[in-house]
């Protein structure tokens, strides 16, 4: 319904976007919760004060159940993109403001379907509401009272009340009438951060940036965890990892990553002759040092990009002997999602061109030519328990983990990819 | 010797030369190589794109570096054409266009596109409503210069684009900004510009380095494979140093544009007087032309001839466009403007920049003024 709204809109050609004095933002499905609200929507409204924040002209007011941006002549499309991507937020729409004045009201609605355009054979429809009781027409009397001479200006536009393309919404307030027609989609889900936090295993690949964006919209606050094994994985591997956690960070406002060396774990499982159980045995490894980095953090679950099938580490048997290896919940959001369905996700979040960047990163690395699809856990712990110096391996990684706060306008590098940077001096440019 | 032809070429700004000698012994490396001294080199590029972006108003991404100006035209045209072909294979320009799109339309037409030229009106302008009512359905693209470099004269972008989009959504907009940039305001958004080509060399930057913006969400045919470089779309290990000093170029002149055009513009108005007081000149530049350029015809005597005299005077001009100077044919764009044969060959262009003074363009009217009562001799007798 709601796309087909905006499809009627963008068909036409018109969109009251570029005209609108306000956003209206709406909450989405956290309005039923009860007493949490109070709560979540706080949450929504200190995310959406940090996305306005580079817009000092915008005014925010909060109501039941929505928020209003008073934009001041900040631009509305701009903001409105940023603002969509707020989770929590149901829809946006764009807003027309005119004074309570009923000649008022019908010359700012006749001026809004000259930017809507519709098209010949449009279906239509006014819908007043009038908060303000003491405004001298009724809501039905309103609708009336607009639609006529709307009517009579556009010939082209057939009435239709029950399911009309273009619904024309009055608000009649003290004060002010609000007037609008337009809905963009916002994200949804959960205020950020609502629901607990979480550690999201991050590699460089396509899944696991989605997982994570998929466990931010569920209210989940997250924290990423890369390994890297450099030499074997090169600078550019890790500062692609920086760079989705900075694609992630536009849908929280500021996301940690902690990157992980993983050099010295990951070769201590070349030597011991059980190649088909190198990626068990690192994945296991990667789940112990993130839970320690959890617990350091207050997390109280693991996020990871698995998808049932997809690779020899995510067969069932496969995820049981991995999962043991941690006592905190595995999240896994993907788990039951086709790769062309992440692909899309992965695309609409705008994570998609970074992770297709071709480097090696440590999964990739030392995979041996037959993976088990079926490792044995028996085994496996008992190669574990026979590691010389494993678990003080474990804590070192643990130690060496370097942390970046990474926010969406920033230039945040791992240590030593700015040394590598040393090399540029801005009076060059 | 005074040279008079900035449209042509301009010299580096000192900070230029520096940058580029600088970069060509540090940064050797290639920017794809994997090793640190590459990914610095990359860096260099990447943080050359964010400079250019800013000083043009776009995203970083939506910037590709090329050769020249050159092939970011023809990249611009052939691309587009050959991207979007099963949109349509009709494109619309105009008669007053660089040769590296005109000709890159005309290859395309011998390849079975249709090409409709539209022409200017007498002062070199091209009418908007001429130029929307040449679009179609199957419009793929549209090519617009926004400075035209022979006579100057500024086109109406922002108008030509809103038309152009009102007529047909779909069809993506050229602008060819090489004499436009540093002299007038680059508005790509508000011109609804898809591609717009930019040179750094005419903005006291190095040669050998070219811009392309293309819109986000914009696809091109590549035409130089081979090669991942700039996402795919253009193969070829990046000249490093040049891209760099261009980027520094480009920056410094588009701050510099305001005080450029307050030094420059009463020197043009004044050059552009004076030529208009000669009898023997027809004036083919305007005064709302760019800043920088002065173009007049001596139909009496082949421009060429007239350049040469003013050398020996000390003054280095062009006759029209150097990528064409050297065809002893009429200019394609007075012809196009409505001037005659003659006019069209005895085109001299005087371009300006930012070392010029007042005594620089006394002196140039006094070595006009000789030119014009020596060549007397060798007139042909067409007034």
């Amino acid at each position: 319904m709601m796309r087909d709204r905006e499809t009627a809109a963008a068909a036409s050609g018109g969109s009251s976007i570029d005209y609108a004095d306000m956003l209206l933002l709406r909450f989405g499905e956290f309005t039923l919760k009860g007493k949490n609200r109070t709560r979540f929507e706080k949450t929504v409204l200190r995310h959406v004060k940090e996305m306005v924040k580079p817009y000092p002209k915008a005014v925010l007011s909060k109501e039941f159940g929505r928020i209003y941006v008073t934009l001041n002549g900040e631009p509305a499309r701009e903001l409105a993109e940023a603002l969509k991507n707020v989770f929590g937020i149901a829809s946006i729409s764009p807003v027309k403001v005119s004074r309570s004045e009923f000649e008022d009201i019908l010359a700012v609605s006749r001026t809004f379907l000259e930017i809507i355009a519709p098209a010949q054979g449009t279906t239509f429809k006014v819908s007043a509401r009038r908060v303000w009781k003491d405004f001298p027409y009724g809501s039905i009397e309103m609708n009336k009272l607009i639609a006529t001479p709307l009517l009579q200006g556009y010939p082209g536009l057939l009435v239709d009340v029950k399911s009309p393309e273009l619904e024309l919404k009055l608000e009649i307030r003290e004060g002010h009438t609000f007037i609008f027609c337009e809905q963009i989609a916002g994200v949804g889900g959960f205020p950020l951060g609502t629901n607990g936090k979480a550690m999201l295993l991050l590699s460089g690949g396509i899944d696991s940036p989605v997982a994570g964006w998929s466990s931010m919209r569920r209210g989940l606050e997250v924290e990423c965890v890369h390994f890297y094994s450099y030499p074997y994985t090169s600078e550019l591997a890790r500062q692609k990892v920086v760079d989705l956690a900075r694609v992630l960070s536009r849908y929280a406002g500021v996301i940690k990553l902690h990157l992980v060396p993983f050099t010295e774990v990951q070769t201590s499982f070349t030597g011991i002759g059980q190649d088909n159980l190198i990626i068990t045995l690192m994945r296991r490894a990667m789940l112990r040092i993130t839970t320690q980095l959890a617990e350091r953090e207050g997390a109280l679950a693991v996020v990871t990009g698995d998808s049932l099938g997809q690779v020899a580490s995510q067969t069932l048997s496969s995820m049981n002997a991995i999962g043991r290896a941690t006592v905190l919940p595995l999240l896994r959001p993907l788990v039951m999602m086709d790769k062309s369905e992440i692909v899309e996700l992965s695309k609409t979040i705008g994570t998609y061109d970074l992770s297709i960047l071709p480097y090696e990163d440590c999964c990739t690395l030392f995979v041996p030519k037959s993976p088990t699809t079926n490792p044995n856990l028996r085994i496996v712990e008992k190669i574990e328990a026979t590691l010389p110096g494993y678990s003080a391996r474990l804590d070192a990684a643990v130690a060496g983990t370097e942390t970046l706060s990474i926010t969406p306008y920033g230039d945040e590098k791992p240590s030593d990819v700015v040394s590598a940077q040393a090399g540029l001096q801005e009076e060059w440019f | 010797m005074l040279y008079w032809d900035y449209a042509a070429a301009s010299p580096p700004y000192e900070e230029v030369v520096q940058t580029m000698e600088q970069i060509m012994k540090l940064h050797y490396a290639n920017p794809s190589s994997l090793h640190r001294p590459g990914a610095e080199a990359d860096r260099l590029i990447t943080r050359s794109r964010e400079v250019c972006a800013a000083a043009l108003g776009v995203q970083p991404q939506e910037i590709l570096f090329t050769s020249g100006a050159t092939e970011s035209n023809n990249l611009a045209v052939k691309g587009a054409a050959l991207q979007y072909r099963s949109r349509g294979r009709h494109i619309v320009t105009t008669d007053i266009e660089h040769p590296s799109v005109y000709e890159s339309c005309l290859q395309l037409k011998s390849l079975g596109w249709e090409i409709t030229f539209v022409a200017p009106d007498r002062t070199g302008v091209v009418d908007p409503a001429h130029v929307a009512a040449a679009v179609r359905r199957d419009t793929v693209l549209v090519s617009v210069m926004h400075v035209n470099n022979e006579t100057g004269a500024v086109q109406p972008l922002r108008e030509i684009g809103s038309r152009i989009k009102a007529a047909n959504r779909r069809t993506l907009f050229h602008v060819d900004g090489v004499q436009g940039y540093g002299k007038l305001e680059t508005q790509i958004k508000e011109w609804q510009a898809d591609l717009y080509s930019l040179s750094p060399h005419k903005v006291r930057g190095p040669r050998g380095v070219g811009i392309l913006y293309v819109k986000e969400g914009v696809a091109l045919f590549p035409i130089l494979t081979g090669g991942s470089q700039e996402q795919g779309v253009r193969a070829g290990t990046e000249n490093v140093a040049a891209v760099v000093a261009s980027a520094k170029a480009i920056r410094m002149s588009g701050e510099r544009r305001e005080a450029f055009n307050h030094q420059i513009l009463p020197l043009r108005n004044r050059l552009l007087d004076f030529v208009s007081g000669i009898p023997e000149f027809t004036v083919n530049s305007s005064w709302d032309g760019a800043p920088h350029i002065v173009h007049f015809s001596y139909p009496a005597v082949n421009g060429e001839v007239m350049a040469r005299k003013l050398e020996e005077l000390g003054m280095t001009v062009s006759t029209r466009s150097a990528c064409s100077s050297r065809l002893a044919e009429p200019s394609r764009v007075l012809l196009s403007m409505g001037r005659n044969a003659a006019d069209a060959l005895g085109g001299v262009r005087i371009s300006l920049g930012d070392s010029h003074t007042e005594a620089d363009v006394a002196a140039l009217e006094q070595a006009l003024l000789t030119a014009v009562q020596a060549l007397k001799i060798v007139e042909r007798g067409t007034k």
